[in-house]
Order: structure tokens, then C-alpha cells, then sequence
């Protein structure tokens, strides 16, 4: 993450931004020599304090927030769903790759909330705290065998992880003034995909519930084989792309859906969320 | 501010009618999709007829959002024409899981060029030539190999322009390409080495993919492009 680069696209769009971080030039420069030398870990909790300086209370830092601790919220369920189920003996086949797998997702999950609630915490605001009791992955009965159930279990992680992907591309947009936190934002977009994709994997094989027609991508609306996460994959059939309809190219409906995934809206990932959160 | 993919008013200087007189069709490399029967794709189409490699030639990508656009669709030329040729010369033993995979991929691709190619009308740039001289697409290795280069590349496309786009409706766009190419690479690297979806060699401490400049991608693009393209008015 270059520092620089990213104060130059802040001036594009607020042409000051030098004189809000600080008013002497000079210091700024320090700044930049202390951001080349800064650890990689340590460049949210600089980029925090800096906006927080520079915008205080205005409505770019509310939104940034509102942003980061919604990201945070999913990134919670998310970690400690997985926390859950590698901590289960007799859930995740022993000796098999999917123990692996469902680690790195579970290590990357909690290396998003460490990084979210830094960030949060660099603005100068207060990261949302959730702690595994918190959660209630049966969503209140609806999976009463999502911790006994292997199957169930990654039935469950594909619906979080797919819900994921659709939730940061909904707040892409909102995040535009803010091209650092957008930056980062894309970047656990992009991860949340790769675990969508090796997760669907796993249920396509036998001991996953040997969902034969599943795919990586998404194909139509709700692809899952679980009624229940209709809400999760609304408007995944959408075929028309900056008004341009994809099967007048030339392509399948299904080609045309999986090319191209889909946003969900705060209020509608919330809703989902919700049904997970005692 | 765009709120138009299509607003032929917003043609940057750079005209393509301009650049286009200054190539000459020469040849065309055409795969027939399997999947698109009847439609013959072109993988490329225009060749420079004296390459220079001074600043300021080849293709020119154009500035603001549309320079990002079309840097998009530079690449995702460069994608579909690697799986058109990778469908239409499977490599030997194919199994039938991974040729029904890699078609899908395949019409992924050709979809997101086409929607590029589409949605910049007048403002896209011309077809790319490919060189994929260093590929051998009779072997697994060496095509899954460069498919994970390749989709790896894209993400991390996305992931670097995202923050140089101006319009929300554009960085939506992207946002939805970026997450099925992160599908590709997740699917390409586990078929390579099982589990390899999310490696440490592409997420970091954080948990963060990697993020790329154009200028970075382009150049360990260009290898794999015969058309020098000119990135300099690309918003930085």
C-alpha cells in the first residue's frame, strides 16, 4: 500500500487533503517517510489516524465506519463459524484436506477482524464486539445440524461466504472517497470469493453432501440446493450489465449469471446476518 | 461524472478511428466456440504494421474511467483468447470434469470481453494480438499453469484499479467481474495442488489478496500481447 498514491487520489477529489492532514507541508513529508519505513501491519492504524485528523466528523468518516463495522459484523459470524467447526471432534473429516482448508479460511477470517476492528479503532471510533455465544448458527432451528452435520455445515459456509462476496461489492461504492479503505475492501472481496469457490468445491465431493450440480461460480438464483438461503442468492439471475443485456451477445443464461456476481444491498445482508445473531 | 456506459460524447481525444488507420488487417486467428456454435470469435484481429516501442505509440488505452475500461477489456481479451484456444486444442486426456470447467471459464471470459467491447462501443480499444508462444496447450501443466498466472493477474487488476475509478456505476462493474475471476483462480489453483485456493502466495497477514497497478500488470501481461499498449494517460 503506497501512501502516497493514496493521498494523490484523495486530492483528485478533495483538492486540500494536504492542508486537512496538516497544515505545514514539511510535516506531511515526514509522514511520508514514516509511511515507506511503517510495518504492512501497521498501515491501518496510520491511515486511521490520519483520516480521522483530516475529516473528523464528517459524513465521509461516519460512512467509512458504518462500512468497516458492518464488514466487521460478517467477519465475526463468519470467524467464529469456522472457529466452531474445527473446534467440533468428528465434524470436519480427520485427516482428510478439508481440515486444512477450513483452517486457512477460519485464519483468514479472524485476520480480517483484527484488521477491521484497526482500522475502526484508527478513525477514532469503536469497533462492534461480538463474542461465539453471540451467534446461533441453527439461524434459530433452521440448520439444527449445522455442528453434527458435515454437509449441513458447508451448506451453511456457502451461504456465508457467497452472502460475503455480495456484501463488500455493495459498499464498493460508498467507500470511493476513501480510496485506501476501498482498496482494502477489494482485497477481502477477492478472498472471500477464492474460500466461495473451494467451499463449493467441498460440497461437490461425496462425504460434502455430493452436490453433483454445484459450480464455483454462481449460476442462476440460489444454485445451493438449500431453499432456506433463497434471500442470499436475490437477483443472482440478473442478465442485464450496465444496460447491456449478456444473452444478446451471444451467451447462455447460465454463462451470462455466473459471469457477472451480484450485489446485495447494508439492509439486505443485515436481514441475512440477523437471522444468525441471538 | 459518467452515468452512461454508453455516451458517445465522452469519446476521449484519442479516437479509435484514428488508431485503427493505423493498422492494417493482416490476420485473424478465429476458435469457434463449442459453446457458441456458429459464432466465430475473434481472438485477434489487428496486427501493427511497423512496431515502435517509443513512448506514446501502440494502443492507447485513453484516460479517466474509459482508460480503465479499456484496460479491463485489454485483459480480458488476453483471457478469452487463452481459454478459446485452450478449448478448442484440449490438452491430451482432458477429463471431462475439467473441460466442463474450463468451458464454463472459457464462456466467462468471451462474456466479459464482449460486455466491454459492448458497453465502449466507439471508445474500445481494437483487438489485441496474442503471443502465446511460450504456452505448450498440449500440456496440463503448462496451460493450468498459465491459467493461474492469468487469473491471479486479473484479481489483482481489479483489486489495484478499483480505487482509480470515478463512477460508482463502473466500480460496481468491476466489482462484479472481480469475484468470478477470483472464483477462476480459486477452481485453477486447486486443480493444480488441491487446497491451494487461497495460498499464502496470493493472501497476505492480513488476509488480503493481492492488489496490482496497471503499470505492474501490464508489464508481466505484456509478454503474452504482441500489441504494445500504451497505459500512459491511465489515471495513476
Amino acid at each position: 500500500m503506497n501512501i502516497v498514491n493514496i493521498l494523490e487520489e484523495i486530492e483528485k477529489v478533495d483538492a486540500e487533503v494536504y492542508e486537512r492532514l496538516n497544515p505545514r507541508r514539511a510535516a506531511m513529508k515526514q509522514f511520508f517517510n514514516f509511511g515507506s519505513k511503517v510495518a504492512v501491519a501497521a498501515v491501518p492504524l496510520a491511515l486511521g489516524s490520519m483520516f480521522k485528523k483530516a475529516y473528523g466528523q464528517t459524513s465521509t468518516a461516519v460512512a467509512v465506519e458504518e462500512v468497516l463495522n458492518f464488514a466487521l459484523t460478517l467477519e465475526y459470524l463468519e470467524y467464529y463459524f469456522y472457529q466452531k467447526g474445527a473446534d467440533t471432534a468428528g465434524l470436519i473429516p480427520a485427516g482428510s484436506p478439508a481440515v486444512g482448508a477450513i483452517n486457512t479460511i477460519r485464519d483468514h477470517e479472524q485476520a480480517h477482524v483484527n484488521l477491521l476492528k484497526t482500522a475502526i479503532t484508527g478513525l477514532g471510533k469503536t469497533p462492534v464486539a461480538f463474542t461465539a455465544g453471540q451467534f446461533d448458527y441453527t439461524a434459530k432451528g433452521t440448520f439444527p445440524t449445522v455442528f453434527s452435520n458435515y454437509p449441513t455445515f458447508l451448506a451453511v459456509a456457502q451461504a456465508f461466504e457467497d452472502t460475503g462476496v455480495r456484501a463488500y461489492k455493495g459498499q464498493a461504492g460508498n467507500l470511493i472517497g476513501t480510496p485506501g479503505v476501498l482498496q482494502t475492501a477489494l482485497q477481502i472481496h477477492s478472498v472471500e470469493a477464492r474460500h466461495a469457490s473451494h467451499i463449493r468445491q467441498m460440497r461437490k465431493a461425496p462425504a460434502g453432501g455430493g452436490v453433483s450440480a454445484l459450480k464455483p461460480w454462481i449460476t442462476g438464483a440460489n444454485d445451493s440446493g438449500v431453499p432456506q438461503v433463497d434471500p442470499v442468492y436475490k437477483g443472482e439471475d440478473n442478465l442485464i450489465q450496465g444496460g447491456v443485456n449478456i444473452t444478446s451477445l451471444g451467451f447462455s443464461t447460465n454463462a451470462s449469471t455466473e459471469a457477472f456476481d451480484e450485489p446485495l444491498t447494508m439492509a439486505e445482508v443485515k436481514a441475512i446476518a440477523g437471522l444468525f445473531i441471538r | 461524472m459518467k452515468n452512461s456506459l454508453i455516451e458517445p460524447q465522452e469519446i476521449p481525444s484519442q479516437g479509435s478511428d484514428i488508431l485503427n488507420a493505423s493498422f492494417k488487417r493482416r490476420s485473424f486467428l478465429q476458435y469457434a466456440g463449442a459453446g457458441l456454435a456458429g459464432v466465430a470469435l475473434i481472438a485477434a484481429g489487428c496486427k501493427k504494421e511497423q512496431v515502435s516501442h517509443d513512448m506514446g505509440e501502440g494502443v492507447d488505452l485513453g484516460s479517466g474511467d474509459i482508460g480503465i475500461l479499456n484496460y479491463a477489456y485489454a485483459l480480458e481479451q488476453l483471457e478469452a483468447a487463452f481459454y478459446a484456444a485452450v478449448i478448442q486444442n484440449p490438452y491430451a486426456n482432458m477429463p471431462a470434469n475439467e473441460l466442463a470447467l474450463l468451458t464454463d471459464i472459457r464462456d466467462h471470459e468471451l462474456a466479459h470481453r464482449e460486455f466491454f467491447k459492448a458497453a465502449l462501443s466507439t471508445k474500445a480499444i481494437p483487438a489485441l494480438e496474442v503471443n502465446f508462444s511460450s504456452i505448450n496447450f498440449s500440456s496440463r501443466d503448462s496451460v493450468l499453469g498459465t491459467a493461474k498466472v492469468f487469473e491471479d493477474l486479473g484479481v489483482s487488476a481489479y483489486n489495484g484499479a478499483g480505487k482509480l475509478i470515478q463512477s460508482k456505476e463502473y466500480l460496481l462493474l468491476a466489482g462484479k467481474i472481480v469475484s468470478v475471476e477470483a472464483r477462476h483462480a480459486a477452481l485453477i489453483r486447486d486443480l493444480l495442488e488441491n487446497g491451494s485456493f487461497a495460498n499464502s502466495e496470493v493472501i497476505d497477514m492480513n488476509g488480503l489478496d493481492k492488489a496490482r497497478t496497471p503499470k505492474e500488470v501490464l508489464t508481466m501481461a505484456q509478454s503474452f500481447i504482441k500489441t504494445t499498449i500504451n497505459a500512459s494517460s491511465l489515471p495513476s
